[in-house]
């Protein structure tokens, strides 16, 4: 299978077949992800970390598998010190990375950034998360720990919670987990349910969803419990935020009635949707989840600039 | 005998079968009457058999049927009638092409289309009837299509 040059922007651009090769190569970067082994597949090359969004587990992430490779990084994560400031155009901004390096990482607040920068760039662009849109190496990292947990990610039961109408994380697993056939519930405020476009997604390749805003019943027979922050940033009026934020919160008390190995997972960061006390229970998996960035972003690094295993 | 309400042209193209009350949009999208100068009639709300529906004359211009299928996104049951000394030379329906550009916005306010950046909106269609487009910049796709003609 040949990723070299190919830009990431959305899960959907991938097949089943192509993002079990992704998860089947990031497996091999994990010791080097860890500093156990050493690795230099990608030096001299350069890659071009453009954050206008606020970011620290994906942008340093990102910058941990290139130098783990034995790349360099370039970059900002203020875009205010930037010519954007000026007026300049986002388009004219990736020209300039496009000449620079050999790869571009971009996370941008408006939807479809990322999709807008490869149409400048010659070079490969990984969209590390455009506005409320996707986000498909979250996704992919989420995947990759389902099945490095659980062994297989078909047939799990497992449960979307929180923020499902803004969230991109949720709205690219949602997908990518019905490629998989997994059983997915979908828990959140009537405000914040799952878009339509999303769901009928899902049913279009045969899973059926149910939504519902009772966390309590729902998460019994749960086996991935996949908790969102209620983003105040994404919302349109602070009035609206501050009706549903709150509403769920993971506790001790809650996850009596879980099951035993049921793994919780969260993209971070996290406010009070999961109360600190979860963190030493072996359902926390969401530190590990960040972890998994490494490796599994090694993989697409390794994959789109070349300098394979 | 009933009396037309518009006269039939000796040659140009007819649109017919458009959803009511749209015809003023359909020569928004296909850009009539700038650079026209023969008659263009417009005829709103005629009561057919299948209830009421707009009809748009062009006299002396034969419009491409690539240029006319844009208008299926918001009259996805029109006809195109090519007129030649007042007879119908060709007919057919309108099909929505793979890709609309430059022709609607998008509904997301926050969709990079919809900055100041160097590029056209751009939908991909995934229905013909009723049509459907999905944005290939932020994968949303509007509801009210006919709202969103730029």
């Amino acid at each position: 299978m040949n990723f070299k040059g190919k830009d990431i922007i959305s899960i959907k651009d991938f097949s089943k077949p192509e993002i079990n090769y992704i998860l089947d190569y990031s497996k091999k970067m994990v010791d080097f992800a860890k500093g156990e082994k050493y690795i230099d597949i990608l030096k001299g090359k350069v890659m071009s970390s453009l954050f206008f969004e606020p970011s620290t587990r994906t942008m340093l992430s990102f910058g941990c598998a290139m130098n783990r490779l034995g790349g360099r990084v370039i970059g900002f994560s203020d875009p205010g010190k930037t010519s954007q400031k000026k007026g300049e155009s986002l388009a004219d901004t990736i020209r300039m990375a496009d000449s620079y390096s050999d790869l571009i990482v971009i996370r941008h607040p408006q939807e479809g950034a990322a999709r807008l920068a490869t149409e400048f760039a010659e070079v490969p662009v990984i969209n590390a998360g455009d506005g409320a849109g996707q986000h498909p190496t979250q996704c992919l990292l989420d995947l990759f720990t389902i099945l490095t947990e659980k062994k297989k990610i078909e047939g799990n039961k497992v449960i979307l919670l929180g923020d499902l109408k803004y969230g991109r994380t949720v709205h690219s697993l949602a997908y990518a987990l019905s490629l998989y056939g997994a059983e997915l519930t979908f828990v959140s405020p009537k405000s914040l349910e799952m878009p339509r476009e999303v769901v009928d997604e899902c049913k279009d390749l045969g899973v059926k969803p149910v939504s519902t805003s009772n966390l309590e019943k729902s998460i019994r027979d749960t086996d991935v419990l996949y908790v969102t922050r209620i983003q105040k940033e994404r919302f349109p009026d602070a009035e609206e935020y501050n009706k549903v934020v709150g509403t769920y919160t993971i506790d001790n008390k809650l996850l009596q009635n879980a099951k035993k190995d049921l793994i919780i997972m969260h993209p971070l960061p996290r406010l009070a949707e999961i109360n600190p006390e979860v963190d030493t229970t072996p359902h926390a998996l969401y530190f590990k989840e960040a972890f998994n960035g490494v490796p599994l972003r090694m993989a697409l690094l390794s994959l789109t600039i070349g300098g394979e295993l | 005998m009933k009396e037309l309400k518009i006269q039939p042209i000796e040659n140009g193209t007819v649109i017919d079968h458009i959803t009511a009350c749209n015809a003023i949009k359909v020569l928004r999208i296909l850009g009539i009457p700038e650079g026209h100068s023969s008659t263009i009639s417009v005829a709103i709300n005629v009561k057919s058999h299948l209830g009421k529906k707009d009809i748009v004359k062009i006299e002396n211009r034969e419009l491409d049927p690539k240029e006319v299928n844009k208008i299926a996104l918001i009259s996805p049951k029109a006809t195109i009638n090519i007129i030649r000394d007042f007879e119908v030379a060709e007919k057919f329906k309108v099909k929505l092409p793979k890709e609309i550009v430059g022709i609607v916005c998008c509904s997301n306010p926050t969709c990079v289309s919809n900055s100041n950046e160097p590029v056209k909106s751009r939908f991909k269609v995934i229905s013909q009837d009723p049509a459907k487009i999905k944005c290939y910049y932020c994968e949303r796709e509007p509801d009210d299509i006919a709202e969103r003609i730029i």
